[in-house]
């Protein structure tokens, strides 16, 4: 079992490609794994016989000779996705006991290339979140920990996808990213998490939060294995109306290429006060490996990096507040009956639903949206994002990529920012200006906090370019020669 | 422009959450300091510009005009909480 | 004319606008690929994205967008290249995403104008403000159960035009000709059947009153009107329930109201509604949609000729009265039946036959244009033979009836019962012959001076040809005959 859980899934697939072990094997090595981690509480539905009957369809494939990109290897999907026949609930109450009758373009996708499901993962309640506090099941907890401490945040909203591949309980995982959510807990687990240009990967399918914003992507747990699942999820989907009918780039060339020569933007604006002066040296040392490697920094200004967040937290409450309406008791989900009439039967399902940083938000979007107010802060918050965008657009004018740092501070313990919204959406401050602009970006392992966890960097790239993303990540890994274990991998937890 | 309990009564019904009479003033709480702060919004000169509502440039596509779809009535049903005859029932509209 | 209104206390003016849902004609539906086929069973024509289920995402239907544009050509409308898709937030059973996508500030048809003809002659301009492009909702049936409501969602998605009218109507009159004319524009454009009984075309009527040359009253919104009559009574009962409020120094509040089909009154909607606030904004899911000025061509060149076309040219080049040119042209297969039973022969004979004969016979029998047994061709071949003299016009009315009894060609029934008209004058002399011998005490009389008897042997002549024979030659030979 060692030996099967440190696989990448490039070496895991290599592997199986030589038959030195079976699809089935390995699966059943991952169903143990999340079994054994079971306090990590990052899996809400365990598919382990759907798993084994995938592997061993998969066994058949290999030794037909007709192994997919993605053959075999076992994968967590982050329940946001719609599986068909497996319960689906984007971590909220007010789905409970929904089975979707169809699948979600980007999974279906990994299924048609051969990928194994291990089951359907943790995150917060519609996505709403950066703890993955907000689930109806709980946090997923952080396999991280500094000694004797108490349990740390994955991160979130795709907490149990980030901390499962970190604890070796899911080989890959999908996520999804509108603020931060996939490149967030990714750096406070230690994993690679990447969120491609919007409309790379099809919404079809996915629990909508806020449409403009979302995107799949994926969690690895390095930079090769990154673009390996990317290509599979990546594709034009005539179901998706803001889809992209863009080519995907040549991903493997991205990760051999040097960064010669290349220009790496530096935000002035990104030096944060208060910043976790770790973080402040991670992103020094990043700059000095990209040196190192040849390329060229450039110090940049993205004037409106400040009024990303509230720009934000307009638009993406706006939008959830129209997309959750659907969420009312009549076709499916969870009912709660109340009163005599309809609204009743409405207020009383989506009260009991929805848990309260739904709600908010809820409330928030509605507001923002309504007679009155539409202009001061919804117009308003558009017309911002317009000229975040513009920032990066002229940004990329000049350079090749950007570097930041992927988070303010490693993971927190759980609890306590609980209680201040604000406090809590600032985690979100680095990652929230690409999902406004469109643009990819990646979260990579290099570094830690002085009380020993992990730490990202994150790259940003032009829209369409996730070939300079990983051309610059893969670069900052090799210098970075992140290994670490965290203490709950499953290899330990047995 | 601060939210006081009648709003968030007219907002919550708005969004048909049930917000109990005793969590309304913390809820106005809650939201006027999330307002208070996007209010920094209001600094940022945008008086010439376009708003955008995607990021994507392009115009959206047309898909042709077959039926494709349909026809799965137990599909459309299989969740629903409460049904007849092929219909989803629901607690009597009053119009 | 005046539209003024008398009521106790002087004259009223009433103020009227429309907005008419028309649906699409199209296969599937706006947003999603299931059938608008009307009838199916319960939730029969409903997908995953009708039915809004997790995840599920709109994509648009190129030939409903197609119909938009061609409905604005139709009535000289401006067309928006620029066009944005809208969610118009609220819940209600049958709006399963708890929003319709429509258009609000950048609908794909703006300002265009609709020309009315009233039964005096008089016409009218009356301003279209829009149309834009919307999702129809389900259908929510309440008298399925005592407490609970039953919802099927096979019209959900359905694409609609919503058609915007200026309150430029200013009588239940002139809104009975505004649908009347808008449904037969939609008809000959083919962009909605105009089938009022099924729904694919609705009516919410705002009305008003207020003192001539005052300022515009309060407005009520009258919702669903499914037929010309229920408009128009519901317009009429709006006024007068106005009128009286106004008189006895009340106010008009504006509300919503429903239409009973059984009293042809208005009431209050029973359910309390909200304050209204739709929060619309653009869709995330769908952008903004461009058309080419290339693409508006193309439709354009594709667009019929309509009825105030076609009318124009009918009375210009054919002659027709501008009554009976409306009466040819009101259907687009009434036109198309009349062009080609009239093409190349007396247009005006034509149209006299069908708006008498085939009109009359279809309206008896209870059968459409579309079902009549007389073909255009047909209609035309009977007024060729009446042209050139083989049957007389009275003749002719017992070979169309007969036509129309059994489809037969008018030729074959004239050869089989030997009806073709006798224009051999040796023929006819003898006949007169005939009539002259048998009656040879009045042909004394008329010779005496007693001209009226001419008549009488005129009659004899045709009864002994049993209406065959050519009624101008039988007066000339009499003339001749008599005169001895
Ligand atoms: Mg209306
Ligand atoms: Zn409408």
């Amino acid at each position: 079992m060692e030996n099967y859980l440190n696989l990448t899934a490039t070496q895991a697939r290599a592997a199986l490609q030589k038959k030195e072990i079976s699809a089935t094997e390995l699966t059943h090595a991952y169903i143990q794994a999340a079994e054994a981690t079971k306090a990590l509480n990052n899996y809400v539905c365990m598919t382990a016989d759907k798993a084994l009957e995938m592997a061993a369809s998969s066994d058949k494939r290999i030794a037909d000779g007709n192994a997919g990109p993605l053959e075999g290897l076992p994968i967590g999907v982050k329940d946001l996705f719609c599986t068909t026949g497996v319960e689906t609930t984007a971590c909220s109450a007010i789905l409970k006991g929904f089975v979707p009758t169809y699948e979600s373009t980007v999974t279906s996708q990994l299924w048609r290339d051969g990928a194994v499901m291990l089951g359907k993962l943790n995150c917060d309640e519609f996505a709403m979140g950066s703890a993955n506090e907000t689930s109806v099941f709980g946090p997923a907890v952080n396999p991280w920990s500094t000694d004797g401490g108490a349990d740390l945040a994955a991160g979130g909203s795709s907490g149990g996808s980030a901390s499962s591949v970190a604890a070796g309980s899911a080989l890959m995982a999908t996520g999804t990213d509108t603020g931060g959510s996939i490149r967030q807990p990714a750096a406070f687990c230690g994993v690679v998490g990447m969120k491609p240009t919007y409309g790379r990967c099809s919404r079809w399918g996915i629990v909508a939060f806020a449409s403009s914003l979302d995107q799949a992507g994926p969690f690895t747990r390095d930079v090769a294995d990154s673009a390996l699942m990317f290509a599979s999820m990546a594709g034009h989907d005539a179901k998706d109306s803001t889809s992209a009918d863009a080519a995907l780039p040549d991903l493997h060339a991205a990760l051999q290429a040097s960064v010669k020569g290349m220009k790496i933007g530096i935000p002035k604006e990104y030096v944060m006060e208060g910043m976790d002066e770790a973080i402040t040296a991670l992103w020094q040392q990043g700059q000095e490996w990209l040196v190192e490697a040849g390329a060229e920094l450039v110090p940049i200004s993205l004037p409106h990096t400040r009024y990303a967040l509230p720009t934000y937290y307009i638009i993406a409450p706006a939008e959830a507040s129209s997309n959750l309406a659907r969420y009312d008791g009549v076709r499916y989900g969870a009912r709660v009956e109340a009163g005599q009439s309809l609204d009743d039967m409405y207020e009383a399902t989506r009260a009991a639903g929805f848990g309260d940083e739904v709600q908010r938000r809820i409330m928030i979007g509605t507001y923002a949206l309504s007679a009155g107010y539409y202009d001061a802060y919804y117009l308003k918050a558009q017309q911002v994002r317009r000229l975040i965008k513009n920032d990066f657009d002229e940004a990329f004018e000049k350079v090749d990529a950007i570097l930041t740092p992927a988070t303010p501070s490693a993971a927190f313990p759980l609890g306590v920012k609980q209680d201040d919204p604000i406090t809590m959406y600032l985690n979100d401050v680095f990652t929230v200006p690409a999902n406004l602009a469109g643009i990819p970006g990646i979260s990579v392992p290099a570094g830690y906090s002085d009380t020993g966890l992990p730490l990202g960097l994150q790259v940003l790239s032009g829209a369409f370019r996730e070939d300079t993303l990983y051309k610059v990540a893969a670069c900052l890994e090799k210098q970075a020669g992140f290994t670490g274990q965290p203490p709950r991998h499953a290899l330990a937890a047995r | 422009m601060s939210v006081d309990k009648d709003t968030v009564k007219k907002i919550a019904r708005l969004a048909r959450l049930d917000v109990p009479e005793e969590r309304q003033e913390q809820i106005a709480g809650e939201l006027n300091a999330i307002l208070s702060w996007i209010e920094e919004l209001g600094e940022v000169d945008t008086s010439a510009v376009e708003p955008l509502a995607s990021v994507t440039g392009h115009s959206l596509p047309l898909r042709t005009d077959k039926i494709t779809d349909g026809n799965k009535v137990d599909d459309i049903l299989a969740n629903a909480p409460e049904q007849a005859s092929g219909f989803f029932v629901v607690p009597k509209v009053v119009e | 004319m005046s539209n003024l209104v008398a009521g106790q206390t002087g004259e009223w003016e009433v103020v009227i606008g429309m907005e008419v849902h028309a649906q699409v004609t199209s296969e599937a539906k706006l947003f999603s690929g299931s059938s608008t086929t009307f009838g199916a069973g319960p939730n029969e024509n409903v997908s995953l994205v009708d039915a809004a289920m997790p995840g599920m995402l709109p994509v648009i239907n190129e030939a409903c967008v197609r119909q938009a544009v061609k409905t604005g050509l139709g009535i000289k409308a401006e067309i928006n290249l620029y066009s944005v898709f809208d969610r118009k937030n609220y819940f209600y059973a049958d709006l399963p995403q708890g929003y319709q996508i429509s258009q609000f500030k950048h609908p794909i048809v703006g300002e265009g104008v609709l020309t009315i003809e009233l039964a005096d002659g008089t016409t009218h301009d009356i301003g279209i403000e829009r149309i834009h492009l919307e999702q129809d909702a389900g259908k929510s049936l309440h008298d399925q159960h005592p407490s609970k409501s039953y919802i099927d969602l096979n019209r959900s998605g359905v694409a609609l035009m919503e058609i915007v009218s200026r309150p430029d109507l200013r009588s239940s009159e002139q809104a009975g000709a505004y649908i009347k004319k808008l449904r037969s524009i939609l008809r000959y454009l083919g962009t909605c059947d105009g089938n009022m009984e099924e729904g694919s075309l609705r009516a919410d009527v705002n009305v008003s009153v207020r003192r001539p040359g005052q300022a515009l009253g309060t407005r009520t919104e009258t919702k669903n009107l499914n037929s010309v009559r229920f408009i128009m009574q519901a317009i009429d009962y709006e006024v007068e329930r106005q009128i009286e409020i106004l008189e006895n120094g009340g106010k008009i509040d504006q509300e919503t109201r429903l239409f009973d089909t059984s009293t042809g009154t208005t009431r209050q909607m029973r359910s309390k509604e909200d304050a209204h606030d739709y929060r619309y904004f653009p869709d995330p899911d769908l952008l903004p949609l461009q058309l080419t000025q290339d693409f508006v061509e193309e439709i354009k060149a594709e667009l019929p000729e309509l009825p105030d076309e076609i009318k124009a040219r009918m009375v210009s080049d054919y002659g027709l009265s501008s009554y009976d040119a409306s009466v040819l042209t009101e259907e687009r297969e009434t036109a198309g039946f009349y062009e080609a039973a009239s093409k190349g022969r007396d247009r005006k004979l034509v149209a006299n036959w069908m708006s008498s004969e085939l009109f009359g016979a279809l309206n008896k029998a209870g059968k459409s244009l579309a079902e009549s047994p007389v073909s255009p061709e047909g209609l035309g071949a009977l007024v060729d033979l009446i042209s050139d003299g083989t049957i007389s016009g009275r003749i002719a009315k017992d070979v169309f009836a007969e036509m129309f009894e059994t489809g037969r060609p008018a030729s074959d029934i004239i050869e089989e019962k030997g009806l073709k008209q006798v224009s051999d004058s040796g023929a006819i002399e003898a006949l007169i012959d005939q009539v002259l011998a048998e009656n040879q005490d009045k042909v004394a009389e008329y010779r005496g001076g007693k001209d009226k008897l001419f008549g009488f042997f005129v009659g004899q002549t045709m009864k002994l040809s049993g209406g065959q024979a050519n009624p101008g030659m039988v007066n000339q030979l009499l003339k001749d005959k008599l005169r001895g």
